[in-house]
């Protein structure tokens, strides 16, 4: 009993910080329809602009004090985000917004590396708080004490800031109907600026107020954003109470899981979260979003045409050059282009879904990596012989893709994008965790291809025609109904309905074709590497194909292949650069804001503009 | 002969407000018939209702008979009803012709076929569509560039994809140039005569509405106040009193009667 009173106490303690993150988010969310993905990073700023300022200021007067600061530092970074990434893109799509605060996670990341070392730093321990108080007979720390009596009161706070106070009111008006906020004359971006000094700040408390249970590193912006998503997920974007509710939920159930089922604690929350969803699509006290709130940035797609003669004229030069690649070239530069293959598979499985179907997946990597996994688990357990256990990667993650999918595709914009990361996140935690199947961080090793595939030149040439041959056959399907009717769903929806078209299912299709050339490419990764590691099914795998795609250019065909192979092509170079999150952050942002037609749509313009390529017949 | 389109008691409720309250009438084969009434009288809810994209509160619709109440959009597009909307929904990223071939593919059920090339197929098809609504000479250029008015006409080339038996029309010529209304209840007019099809739109425009509806009804704050020919709908005092009364609209019209 005493052990289950103090679980439940560590539980309600964790949850204030939770709690603090994603109310911020949520009131953003609720105000400016952004879902701030850098939110995780106010969250870790201000645990170390705390944990500097607590070394500064002494006593229990400079503990809280830095506390505070630390919340007001953090809210004034957030207008500074707010300011200049986020006003030059609020009207544009989710995809680009979303894609902004992504490139401002690197940034921070970078900074702090810059500001604070690479070293984990140790929390300071409130002053008159350090002991532990034994409560039917368990050692309860203070501090948790102190977070449980804090944590309704930030409620109440909050309650009373938006229930009764004049900003408030803007606040649940904005919140309800955007278009009212300017009814009542306000002006809407001191509102946005205001509301996002709010909600970083918030983060920044949380980041702060957690430091003698926790302390600060640098993966901690990551490591709370996936359980940020899953509570205003299970609570409802936008809504308070439930972030609160859902916070206590998740926290409890994280602190009894880690008793009691410990291998699976992380599967557990979102176990939780899709049961929820089943029950209540936009979570507990959500609303349901209506679609359309963002509109469509700049001009609309151009219409498409199968490439012509030039065009194919060029892959085929392109493809023989790639054949004769092994003769003049060395083992290292055959690996070089197959990583890029496989990338550029990957990219153009996301960009199908992304560009042509408008679905916003932050989760593509769970079936490129869930496809890896299904190939290199059978060739782990039953000795399956290569060939069969490479085509089972594209079937597995299919299936993969099917199963999520029926899930996510009820959703629309922000609720799709985060309902397909929390499952990647699900597949990422069971693989993480469930060791004794998966080997967990050690990953699975000894996964090479039958012996007529292996060698550096004889699996180029396999990569080459395989990955090329699912990369073309993405690009056919764009051309082909299939392909048309997806597009017709994601240029209106209403149309497609009222002519005979099931939208959900076309998008459901496209999601499980999409999910299962993923898995191809995945299949093709692990028997190039003859090893697999959790790492391939992490956020930042899925955001690395998201990114490619917009700086390849979201509104093309050939984003994603030529985002790509420019970014694979460049990594080994980028990443040894010191600080190359920050000049990579600061390019995403750039794109996003100055050329949000990346690198193929500026091409063309460019080239039209200056005559080299005629405008097409259809924009005369 | 039997009616195209039957309603019974059609009710629809927003939260308290009933914005459609108990609506019943019928529209015949080879029928052009108008909805008129001042704005917010119900007649865009009625309409979402009809072609499912709203369920009703109470109430039954049937088409040839069928009752067709609360099923989805989709399904009652395959049963032969096409729809132009109050705003359009044409595919912004397609050409005119491909707008009306992506609804040729789905009548033809090829919806998920991913051999052929989606813009060859169909397309002599397409093409005799936007003929009949004299966008033939527009069908290769992108519907992101089109005025207004085109894409209107376009709209109907989609709606008549799929052979349908009822068109329902909600405002048809709302943001257009008066001669450019004309010209496309003209061309509606002409449909209906050569091809059987019945009617049902909705219109603010007087003149559009007494030159080429064969029948009228005019519906108030959710209800249906009259539905009869021209003159009659003319001269009933209730109309009267709701377009004189209200002040909105067309006294010159009806001063006219
Ligand atoms: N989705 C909705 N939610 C709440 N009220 C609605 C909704 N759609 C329509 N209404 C209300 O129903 C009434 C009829 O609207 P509508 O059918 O659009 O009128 P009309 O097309 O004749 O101008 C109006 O009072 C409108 O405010
Ligand atoms: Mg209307």
């Amino acid at each position: 009993m005493g052990f289950f009173v103090a679980q439940l106490l560590t539980g309600l303690a964790n949850a204030a910080a939770l709690f603090l993150v994603a109310s911020g988010l949520s009131l953003i969310f609720g105000v400016t329809r952004i879902v701030n993905f850098a939110h995780g990073s106010l969250y870790m700023l201000g645990a170390y602009f705390g944990i500097t300022l607590m070394n500064i200021l002494p006593g229990a007067f400079g503990f809280w004090g830095s506390i505070v600061l630390s919340g007001l530092i953090v809210g004034l970074i957030g207008v500074i985000i707010e300011m200049f990434v986020l006003r030059p893109v609020y009207r544009a799509p989710e995809l680009f917004q979303l894609v902004a605060t992504f490139g401002v996670i690197l940034v921070i990341q970078d900074l702090a590396l810059l500001i604070w070392g690479a070293e984990d730093q140790l929390g300071p321990r409130a002053p008159g708080l350090k002991s532990v108080v034994r409560i039917l007979g368990e050692p309860v720390p203070q501090y948790d004490l102190a977070l449980i009596a804090i944590t309704p009161f930030i409620l109440l706070g909050l309650w009373w800031l938006i229930a009764k106070t004049r900003i408030g009111i803007l606040v649940r008006a904005a919140t309800q109907d955007r278009e009212m906020v300017g009814a009542l004359g306000v002006n809407q971006s001191w509102l946005f600026t205001g509301v996002f000094f709010l909600g970083s700040a918030l983060a920044g408390l949380g980041g702060a107020i957690q430091l003698p249970k926790g302390g600060a590193d640098l993966l901690m912006d990551l490591n709370i954003i996936s359980a940020v998503f899953v509570v205003v997920v299970i609570g409802g974007m936008g809504s308070i109470p439930g972030a609160f509710v859902a916070s206590v939920l998740i926290s409890v159930l994280n602190v009894f899981g880690v008793s009691y089922i410990p291998q699976s604690t992380l599967v557990l929350m979102y176990v939780v979260m899709a049961v929820v969803l089943l029950i209540r699509p936009y979570g507990l006290f959500g609303r349901e979003e209506k679609a359309g709130e963002h509109g469509q940035v700049g001009e609309p797609d151009r219409p498409i045409r199968p490439a012509g003669l030039v065009g194919r004229s060029f892959v085929a030069v392109l493809l023989i050059g790639l054949a004769a690649v092994p003769f003049l070239f060395s083992n290292f530069s055959q690996v070089l282009i197959t990583d890029i293959i496989i990338a550029c598979l990957f990219a153009a499985s996301l960009q199908f879904i992304l560009s042509t179907g408008g679905l916003v997946s932050f989760g593509h990597a769970a079936y490129f990596g869930g496809g890896a996994y299904a190939a290199a688990l059978l060739v782990s357990y039953t000795e399956t012989p290569m060939e069969l256990a490479f085509l089972f990667a594209p079937l597995a993650a299919g299936l993969l893709a099917i199963v999520f999918g029926w899930f996510c595709i009820r959703l629309s914009g922000v609720y799709f994008a985060m309902l397909t990361l929390a499952f990647s996140q699900l597949i990422w935690s069971l693989v993480f965790q469930w060791y004794d199947l998966t080997g967990g961080d050690d990953g699975l090793v000894n996964i090479w291809p039958s012996e007529w595939l292996s060698g550096t030149t004889t699996y180029y040439y396999f990569t080459l025609i395989v990955g090329v041959g699912g990369i073309i056959l993405l690009r056919h399907l764009n051309h082909a109904p299939l392909g048309y009717t997806l597009r017709a769903t994601r240029d209106s929806a209403r149309q497609a309905e009222a002519t005979g078209i099931n939208v959900n299912v076309v998008q459901w299709t496209a999601f499980a074709v999409a999910g299962a050339l993923a898995g191809l490419a995945g299949g093709l990764f692990v028997f190039s590497k003859g090893s697999i590691f959790p790492n391939e099914l992490e956020i930042g795998k899925s955001f690395d194909a998201l990114i490619v795609v917009f700086l390849g250019g979201v509104k093309t065909l050939s984003g994603g292949v030529v985002g790509a192979a420019f970014m694979e092509t460049i990594k080994d170079w980028l990443t040894r650069l010191e600080y190359w999150r920050l000049i990579l952050g600061l390019v995403i942002i750039g794109v996003v804001i100055i050329a949000p037609d990346g690198i193929v749509g500026s091409l063309r313009k460019v080239s039209e503009k200056i005559g080299l390529r005629r405008t097409e017949e259809f924009m005369k | 002969m039997s009616a195209v389109l039957k309603v019974e008691n059609l009710v629809r409720t927003f939260g308290g407000v009933k914005a459609v309250n108990g609506v019943s009438f019928e529209v015949m084969p080879g029928e052009l018939k108008a909805l008129i009434g001042p704005n917010g009288a119900g007649k865009s809810t009625c309409f979402n209702m009809l072609m499912g994209q709203l369920k009703p509160t109470s109430g039954k619709v049937y088409l040839n008979g069928k009752n067709i109440t609360g099923k989805p959009p989709r399904a009652i597009w395959r049963r032969g009803v096409g729809r132009t909307f109050q705003i359009t929904g044409t595919y912004q990223s397609m050409t005119v012709a491909e707008n009306v071939q992506m609804a040729l593919i789905s009548h033809h059920r090829k919806v998920y076929s991913v051999l052929p090339y989606a813009y060859k197929l169909y397309r002599d098809e397409a093409l005799a569509l936007l003929d009949v609504v004299g966008m033939a000479d527009q069908a290769d250029r992108a519907c992101a560039i089109l005025a207004y008015g085109d894409l209107k006409r376009l709209e109907l080339a989609i709606a008549l994809a799929n052979d349908p038996k009822l068109l329902l029309m909600d405002e048809p010529t709302a943001g257009m140039a008066p001669k450019e209304r004309i010209n496309l209840m003209q061309l509606t007019s002409d449909i209906v005569r050569d091809r059987g099809v019945s009617v049902l739109f909705t219109e603010h425009d007087m003149d559009v509405v007494f030159a080429h509806a064969h029948h009228i009804m005019v519906l108030n704050r959710g209800e249906l106040i009259a539905d009869g020919q021209a003159a009659e709908v003319r001269n009933n005092p209730q109309v009267q009193e709701v377009y004189l009364g209200g002040g909105t609209l067309y006294k010159q019209e009806i001063a006219d009667a």
